[in-house]
């Protein structure tokens, strides 16, 4: 059933109200025409009574009380999907702009998903290498698994990003394919993601979803939706391995922010809405694998965390939400290492069932802790150094703190285009503790000592 | 009577409905003609609103609201156990089997299963007068855990006829109540609760029993009470999820409901198969025999996020009635508060500190009270544990949920970035972690563990205190200026930490310790500790003696040590003497 309605009854910010409106749908689609035959999206948000509040994607500017003619579609919104939807390009709202056409739709979903049963849900044991030091010894990647990384301004999270594509999925064979989602991001940002799947020979297994920085900010809150609509599609019921990549998360938050003050929400911290967690986690948790299906979804969503802060509620709720965090530092970044991993607060939850005998190697798991357990007393020793120098540290400390240089060097950096095997790593890891003396390996088990240590 | 109600206005998960209506608050509601279940939250002359449990998208004004007539209840019956639920007590299995991986709305599945038969040995005859809370029938429910079926406690009467034991369906009446005025209740295998209300009990005992979990930081320096709330507070990736995990693996309360409210679907998935892989140590039954699961993963719709706490803890209560001591996990209560914020947001109401509602604190309250070891309806002794996990945005304790959950819980394991990302785990922080529980539960360690346990826990808190004070003048001019026995002091207090309350849970042998070998462990550490006060105080420089090796052996006596040959702790005690006498002679 399609029903037009004439002129608007309130324009606020991206927000319009239709009065008079019949039978709205909570959620529900719909165009608005104005007079110069340009025509705009608009999703419902509120209903009261005959009153309707819609959001405008592309922006309220031009809309007048009387120059618009409203269509309700009767449908939320949908995304149209086939396998076709491999090697193209969408807009933010899903609407393909390459110029090939619109894409035949075996499917339609509405975008906004639904909850997967955790009865449904397979816990990912998979291990994916990724060729990289710092990610597959200490914070491992796991197929299904939502890790994303924590940035700032400046730093090169979308080289690391770039990197982990091209090492870990295309080892792969044909199931693999990536959706890349790219929100309020520069365009040269989305063109580098482009090339560098076009130089790895990848990109008619990429499907891109573009929102770029002067697009529509409130198109921004359909886009990751749009992404991962199509990445389950592929995933579930066409048995793909995907990888998904959301950057940056920070514009998507800020367009939510100013989507909820414009509702006049009451804000919860530094402005965000209060549901701000809620919202994150609908996304996030389309990451996994269901038992009955054959593919599965991975994400790795990009954040530029404000002010390199942690704390910062978008950081903060997404670290709540995801399967830990890869957290690059400015630090490591100005001395010139790459990947500018910070280890100590970077994390994989699921890493504990994936590795070890059968997974990756015995010595897995004890020999991360070690690293951690040593670069963590660097860091204990590096305070001391700045109060009293490093001449007067004891003999340990100075060890210490001259494995934490090699560790920064031999071990977190490497280059852009280095592949390292998972022995390789772990061999690295090894070489590296023995030179510490034995009684200061307090987190490894005497028999792998034997095994590994100083061979 | 019950009228007809319409959808006036949608906002979110708020659903208005315009105009007088028969609805009273809390009555559970069912919304649209996709029959979404709801609850009434708020009445006012001219405007009814209501909470919707489901996913509202294509909701919209016009589809009815019908009243139900009943607040929102959970089903309490046999067939609980080994079972995962949402926030409203649907079973997930079930609703998988309707509508596959992926959650759909407005779905009407029964709670307990329908159709299975129990084994039920029927315990009343005619003739027996009953009051609320006494048992009439009993049945195997797991190979753990017999359930008791009980009278609800609004009732009581005679019994005017029962059926002989045997087998019956949960819904099969085996009895019927005549009560005080005459009217007929059938008494089948289950009844009904609403979530909100506490179940009544005859009385509030002292707690005086730990709770056993195992975990060397918890049991011996943190204890928390059967019957006692204890809070878990840290950031991401500080190890909530894994302390709240070992803590219903290992723990020694008779029932386990774990509540996922709001947190990661794959944790719930983890804990499902990892539940029902270990093995019980005490009955060889898996743990999922004992264990309830509440799975509202964070973005299944977040009223019912709000209500998963309500039905984990009538569940926990309805276990307790039967004479069971049960532990709740509630991972996070952080989520339950802004599940809270969100709805109060949508209701306009005027917020408190950072957005949350000022009724936060007496929700907190009233939902930790429900805590306690007490003397049940049916006269046996039974406890509910609640450990809250507590997510502080930012990691910064101050903020308001983190405070009044500190108001209300007696045991604060304060969980700590920097001991996270050396990965020390437990990492619960001694300095600002604190139990209230110890002084009541003293008499019980000296009478089942030692009469030295106290006095060693003591002595183990003051050692670290001292440490975290030394250790702020070492920060400043480095450990090699500081006189012998502080270094001992330091050197001692590393043993403890990394020997002792670090404890690895992915171990065969220290993922799980007898208080016996944690008292053990502490004596032996202690012995070490005054021997080699002695010796410094003969002048003997403390780097000699850490060259015989023992404070790193010490330090590893908790793996070498198998659990079920703690005479090789006492042969560590005999060992330290021996190697240590050289020196005590030397320097006398």
């Amino acid at each position: 059933m399609v029903v037009e309605h004439r002129g608007l009854s309130e324009i606020n910010g991206s927000l319009v109200v239709l009065e008079g409106i019949k039978n709205p749908m909570n959620e529900e689609m719909v165009s608005l025409e104005l007079e110069d035959g340009t025509v705009r999206t608009g999703r419902i948000v509120a209903i009261e009574g005959d009153k309707a509040v819609v959001q405008v994607f592309e922006g309220t500017r031009g809309l007048s009380m009387v120059n618009t003619r409203t269509i309700l579609k009767g449908k939320p919104m949908e995304m149209k999907l086939s396998e076709e939807i491999l090697g193209r390009v969408f807009d933010g709202l899903g609407r393909p702009i390459d110029d090939l056409g619109e894409v035949f739709p075996k499917e339609r979903k509405n975008v906004n998903g639904e909850p997967i049963n955790p009865v449904s849900r397979e816990y990912p044991k998979n291990f994916i290498q990724t060729g990289i030091s710092s990610i597959d010894c200490l914070t491992t990647l796991i197929r299904g698994q939502k890790l994303p990384i924590f940035s700032g301004s400046g730093m090169k999270h979308n080289e690391l990003a770039v990197q982990i594509v091209r090492q870990a999925s295309i080892a792969d064979d044909d199931d693999f394919a990536i959706v890349f989602a790219a929100m309020g991001v520069k365009n040269d940002v989305a063109e580098y993601f482009r090339s560098s799947f076009e130089d790895a020979n990848v990109m008619s297994r990429v499907v891109m979803f573009l929102n770029l920085s002067n697009d529509p900010i409130i198109e921004r809150i359909i886009t990751p939706r749009c992404a991962l609509t199509a990445a389950e599609y592929l995933a579930y019921t066409l048995g793909k391995h995907i990888l998904v990549i959301l950057t940056d998360m920070t514009s998507y938050c800020e367009a939510l922010r100013e989507f909820s003050s414009s509702k006049g929400e009451i804000p919860g911290r530094k402005g965000y809405p209060g549901y701000l967690y809620s919202d994150l986690a609908t996304l996030y948790e389309r990451a996994g694998i269901l038992k009955n299906a054959k593919g599965s979804v991975t994400q790795i969503p990009i954040l530029t965390m404000p002010n390199d802060d942690i704390t910062h509620p978008i950081p903060d709720l997404t670290g709540y939400i995801t399967e830990g965090q890869v957290v690059l530092d400015r630090g490591l970044d100005t001395k010139g290492i790459y990947p500018p991993i910070n280890v100590l607060p970077s994390l994989s939850r699921l890493m504990k069932d994936g590795i070890g005998a059968g997974y990756t190697r015995e010595d897995h798991s004890a020999l991360a802790n070690q690293l951690f357990a040593c670069y963590a007393k660097v860091q204990d020793a590096k305070a001391l150094a700045s109060v009293i120098g490093e001449d007067e540290l004891s003999g340990d400390d100075k060890l210490i703190m001259a494995f934490g240089k090699e560790f920064e060097k031999y071990f977190v950096n490497q280059g852009e285009t280095e592949n390292r095997s998972i022995e390789e790593t772990l061999d690295i890891g090894w070489k590296l503790l023995s030179m510490l003396p034995e009684s200061q390996l307090d987190r490894i088990d005497g028999k792998l000592i034997e095994k590994y240590y100083k061979k | 009577m019950v009228g007809e109600n319409i959808i006036y206005g949608i906002n979110g998960p708020v659903v208005t409905i315009k105009g007088r209506t028969s609805l009273s608050m809390m009555e559970m509601v069912y919304v649209g003609s996709s029959r979404l279940v709801g609850e009434v939250i708020g009445i006012e002359a001219e405007k009814t609103t209501v909470q919707v449990y489901e996913d509202t998208v294509g909701l919209r004004p016009g589809e009815p609201v019908v009243g139900s007539g009943s607040q929102l209840c959970v089903t309490l019956g046999p067939g609980i156990l080994s079972n995962i639920f949402d926030g409203i007590e649907r079973p997930l299995p079930k609703l998988e089997e309707k509508t596959g991986a992926f959650i759909g709305k407005g779905i009407n599945v029964p709670v307990l299963d329908e159709e299975k038969l129990w084994d039920v040995e029927v315990l009343v005859k005619v003739g027996d007068e009953l009051s609320g809370g006494e048992i009439y029938a009993e049945t195997q429910e797991t190979a753990l855990i017999k359930h008791k079926i009980m009278l609800s406690p609004l009732l009581s009467g005679k019994i005017v006829s029962v059926k002989q034991s045997g087998s019956y369906k949960v819904n099969d009446e085996i009895a019927t109540l005549e009560d005080k005025k005459g009217r007929l209740h059938s008494l089948t295998l289950c009844q009904k609760w609403p979530i909100r209300i506490p179940r009544p009990v005859s009385k509030r005992l002292p707690m005086a029993k730990p709770l056993v979990t195992g975990q060397r930081i918890v049991d011996t320096l943190f204890p928390v009470a059967k019957g006692g709330a204890a809070a878990i507070p840290g950031g991401f990736g500080t190890g909530k999820t894994m302390t709240q995990h070992q803590l219903a693996k290992w723990c020694d309360a008779d029932i386990i409901v774990y509540v996922g409210c709001g947190e990661r679907g794959n944790e719930m998935t983890q804990a499902l198969t990892e539940f029902s892989e270990l093995i019980d140590p005490k009955s060889q039954r898996p743990l999922t025999d004992r264990t309830v699961l509440i799975a509202n993963t964070s973005n299944m719709p977040v009223a019912a996020r709000e209500a998963s706490i309500y039905t984990g803890i009538t569940l926990a209560e309805y276990y307790r009635d039967m004479g069971y001591h049960t532990a709740i996990m509630a991972d996070s209560t952080s989520r339950w508060a802004e599940a809270l914020r969100e709805i109060s947001g949508r209701l306009e109401e005027m917020p408190a500190d950072e957005g949350f509602p000022a009724y936060l604190p007496s929700r907190l309250s009233e939902f930790y009270e429900r805590a306690g070891y007490m003397n049940v309806l049916s006269g046996a002794e039974g406890s509910v544990t609640i450990i809250g996990a507590v997510s502080p945005q930012g990691s910064d304790f101050s903020e308001p949920v983190t405070q009044n959950t500190k108001r209300f819980t007696r045991c604060f394991w304060a969980l700590d970035k920097a001991l996270a990302y050396a990965r020390h785990y437990p990492a619960i922080n001694w300095n600002n972690s604190y139990s209230e529980y110890v002084k009541g539960l003293e008499a019980w360690y000296h009478d089942n563990v030692h009469a030295d346990f106290i006095r060693y826990r003591e002595e183990i808190c003051s050692i670290l205190f001292e440490e975290s004070s030394l250790m702020e003048i070492v920060k400043l001019i480095g450990a090699d200026v500081l006189p012998d026995d502080q270094k001992l002091t330091i050197e001692i207090a590393r043993v403890i930490r990394v020997g002792f309350l670090q404890q690895n849970a992915f171990h065969k042998e220290d993922t799980y310790v007898s208080l016996e070998k944690q008292f053990k462990m502490m004596k032996a550490i202690l012995h070490l500790y005054h021997k080699c006060q002695k010796i410094v105080s003969l002048q003997v420089p403390v780097s000699k003696i850490i060259s015989t090796g023992l404070f790193d052996k010490a330090v590893k006596i908790k793996y070498d040590v198998p659990n079920d040959k703690l005479e090789l702790l006492d042969s560590f005690v005999e060992e330290t003497d021996s190697v240590l006498s050289s020196y005590l002679r030397k320097g006398g």
